[in-house]
This record gives C-alpha cells, sequence and structure tokens, in this order.
C-alpha cells in the first residue's frame, strides 16, 4: 500500500528540475510553429498528391511498338498491299508505281477495320460498306475523307521503318511531305 | 419463484445478456421507446424517427431513390460474387464470362448483375424526372439535388468501366469509341482546345501519350491495362465514391426536412 505512494515522489522531483523557464517554449512561439507545421504538412500532402497524379501515367507500356521495321524496299512488289503487317501494326504496306507508303487501317467513317480485296482491287469496310482505292482515297460509302498514312522512312540498317506516331491526312495536303512516303 | 416461470419467451429473451449487448434496450412499447430504437441502430438511423402522413403515398415518389439504392445493394452483392471467378487480364476476361454463364452453378449470376446494372441506370434517371417534375429540387433541398448529379455520374461511370469487363468486340470497341472523346478534353486532351498552347517551344505537353485519355486507359490503346484499370475503378475506386456521397444524399433528405411530399 506504501509503494504507490513512494512512486509519486521521484515524478514531483523531475517537475521541479525543469522549473527554468528559459528553455521551454514561448506560449506564443507555440502558434508560430503550429503555422510551420500546418505549412509542411499540407506541402508533404500536396506533393504526395502530385506524385499519385504522376502515379497514373505508366513509364512503361505493355503494347505493340509504335514504330517498327518492316524490311527492305526489294520485299514489296510494284502495284501490291502487304497486309502482314494488319493484325499486329494496324497498317498496310502499299507500293505503287513510285513509292512505299504505310496506310492506317482505321475506316475514317466510324473507325472499323476494312479489308483488301485483291480481286476489286480496294479496301472495303464490312460495318457500312466504305471503299477506298489502293492509294487510300475513299470512293465509295459513307467514308468522308481517305485512310491516313502513316511516317515512314529508312533506318540506319537500310530496312524501311514505319512510325505511328505521326500521321498524315491527305485533305490537309499532308500527304506531299517526303515522311509521308518512301521513293522507289 | 413461480413469477419467474410465468414469463413469457419472448420476455425471457428480453433480458437475456445476449438480447440486451445487441438491441441495448427493451422491445419498444411507448412512442419514445420506439423512437430511441430507430435512432440507436445504426442500420436504422438514417431513416426518420416518424413518418408524415404523404411519406407513405408511393405514387409521389414512386420509390424510385430507394430502388436505385436496392438496385445498387443488389449489384454489390452480385458484383462480389462474380470477382471470385472472373479474372481481369486479356487472356482471360472473355473465357471467364463464358464461363460463369455456362459452367458456373446458378449461371444467371452474370445476367443478374447486368440486370440490375441496366436497370440502376433507368432508375436513377426516373428518379432525377420525378425529383424536377415534382420541384423537389427548390430550396433547402438544391444541395442534395447536387450530391444527386454527383451520383447519378457515378452511376454512368460504374455503367461506362462495367461495360469493358466482358472484353468482347462490343466492350473495346464501346470504351475505345467512347474513351476518344476524352481526346477532346480542353487543355487536358491531346485533340482539345488550348492543349496546343501547352507547350514548350516545339515540344508539346499534352500528347497521345500523355494526356487525360493516356491517365484513363493506362496506355495509347484499350488494352491489358485498360481493362485492369477499368476493373478497380469499377469494383473498389466509385463504389467506394457513391457511398460517401449516398451517406450524405440519404442524410441530407432528413436534415432538409424529410422525404418531399405534395405541397
Amino acid at each position: 500500500m506504501s509503494e504507490p505512494k513512494n512512486n509519486i515522489a521521484p515524478r514531483a522531483a523531475v517537475g521541479a528540475v525543469s522549473k527554468g523557464r528559459k528553455t521551454t517554449m514561448e506560449r506564443r512561439s507555440f502558434f508560430s510553429w503550429l503555422a510551420v507545421g500546418w505549412i509542411g504538412f499540407a506541402g508533404v500532402t500536396g506533393g504526395f498528391f502530385t506524385i499519385i497524379l504522376r502515379y497514373l501515367f505508366p513509364n512503361v507500356l505493355f503494347e505493340p511498338p509504335q514504330s517498327f521495321k518492316i524490311g527492305f524496299p526489294d520485299k514489296f512488289a510494284p502495284n501490291s498491299v502487304d497486309i502482314s503487317y494488319k493484325k499486329d501494326f494496324n497498317a498496310w504496306i502499299v507500293r505503287d508505281d513510285e513509292s512505299i507508303f504505310a496506310l492506317s487501317t482505321v475506316c475514317t467513317h466510324l473507325g472499323c477495320t476494312p479489308n483488301w480485296l485483291a480481286t476489286d482491287n480496294k479496301f472495303k469496310c464490312p460495318c457500312h460498306g466504305s471503299g477506298f482505292r489502293m492509294t487510300g482515297i475513299h470512293f465509295e460509302g459513307p467514308a468522308p475523307r481517305p485512310l491516313e498514312r502513316f511516317k515512314i522512312g529508312v533506318a540506319d540498317d537500310g530496312q524501311i521503318l514505319v512510325d505511328k506516331t505521326k500521321s498524315y491526312k491527305w485533305e490537309k495536303g499532308e500527304w506531299e511531305n517526303k515522311d509521308s512516303f518512301l521513293k522507289v | 419463484m413461480s413469477d419467474k416461470n410465468d414469463k413469457s419467451l419472448l420476455e425471457k429473451m428480453e433480458e437475456s445478456q445476449v438480447w440486451k449487448s445487441i438491441i441495448r434496450s427493451g422491445i419498444p412499447r411507448t412512442r419514445r421507446q420506439r423512437m430511441h430504437a430507430i435512432l440507436g441502430s445504426v442500420f436504422l438511423h438514417l431513416h426518420p424517427a416518424r413518418l408524415p402522413k404523404h411519406a407513405v403515398k408511393v405514387g409521389y415518389t414512386w420509390c424510385m431513390g430507394g430502388l436505385s439504392f436496392f438496385l445498387f445493394v443488389n449489384l454489390t452483392i452480385t458484383g462480389i460474387l462474380l470477382m471470385f471467378y472472373y479474372r481481369p487480364t486479356v487472356e482471360y476476361a472473355f473465357t471467364d464470362i463464358i464461363d460463369l454463364s455456362e459452367q458456373v452453378p446458378l449461371g444467371i449470376m452474370r445476367e443478374l448483375h447486368r440486370w440490375a446494372a441496366h436497370s440502376m441506370v433507368l432508375i436513377v434517371w426516373l428518379h432525377m424526372v420525378r425529383v424536377f417534375m415534382t420541384g423537389s429540387y427548390k430550396p433547402p433541398r438544391e444541395f442534395n439535388w447536387g450530391i444527386g448529379v454527383i451520383l447519378m455520374v457515378l452511376t454512368m461511370l460504374l455503367s461506362f468501366t462495367g461495360y469493358l469487363l466482358p472484353w468482347d468486340q462490343l466492350a473495346i470497341w464501346a470504351v475505345t469509341v467512347g474513351s476518344n472523346m476524352a481526346r477532346a478534353t480542353p487543355f487536358l486532351g491531346n485533340e482539345g482546345p488550348g492543349a496546343a498552347l501547352l507547350a514548350i517551344g516545339d515540344i508539346n505537353l499534352v500528347h497521345v501519350g500523355s494526356d487525360v485519355r493516356f491517365a484513363l486507359l493506362g496506355g495509347r490503346f484499350v488494352g491489358e491495362a485498360t481493362l485492369l484499370r477499368f476493373y478497380v475503378l469499377h469494383c473498389i475506386a466509385i463504389p467506394f465514391v457513391a457511398m460517401i456521397f449516398m451517406a450524405v444524399h440519404f442524410w441530407r433528405i432528413r436534415k432538409d426536412g424529410g422525404i418531399s411530399g405534395p405541397l
């Protein structure tokens, strides 16, 4: 029973030791420290939310690459459409009399994927019947403008490089751009 | 001693520790006790302790708000059950949907979820129509109208994100078309007005790999990342936000004077 009383005594002694007022915080300065604390807290929180925003934008994408090599120019016969890049890259490689170009497989009507009909010598969209010439120019159905062409060039090793991040629209006169076709 | 035997089973139950710990008070017999029974329960306290007479006139509200909530609860339960079988990956998503309807016992679980979802979109709209037609958005209920509009948008977003999960052609192309609209977001979409202004010299800050659509899809196309992202949004993120807004919505009904009735 007397034990607890003995325990109280040292506590009182501790209070007596810290009597020196100069070392303790002033009441008013507590509030300025509080302000610093809140500003710091707001800063850290704001920074954290900024990082969260950045977190939503992935650095590595598990998608098919946007630019890809398709081999050397002589691989493509004159006046032919190569459909082998359609499935993986959504592009047709077309060679006419004087150039090679890469057409987008997205129909300019509502975004379906047309098919190359070699016997009819045209691209035909199964959704609403839009038709495109081998050049990509629309000539039937509801499509309002030609297919788009992708950037095409020659890589360091001599292979053709198609870059889908840049596309060229006929109606803007962009097919004149020398990156939109490859002279052969 | 004989007094103890005279007590009914109900009275004995009422005195048991189990009853007292859960219900806390006796069986409510007076008006005051009935009111306490409502206020003392977490599930009932959102309800008014007393109803005005017009509140039971179903023809005025058509129960649209209650039905919306009922469907939300339905969708939560069936949705959790679907999550036991569904895997949100390109490899499995579509076949798991087939599995759910053809091999898993009670193959209508997905249909229950689907029809409840269609109904909820319809009912939420009708709820909004009713509130508008009866003028129930007027003060003091204008704040709750605002909360309701947010809840309706969340319902649409739940519907949109859930649409992708079957991972069939309809889903992929619907979400492709739908998310293409995000391209045209002012300043934040790469084809939106003002986006070209956000550039340092020749470097565009808002392009196809950095705009709001990219953040929504987790990539440049609707793909593996989009499926996972929409799955998490559909199952966790949007329901979580919706539940917070629903709590406020229900609470404000009472604080704004209870269920609206004929003037």
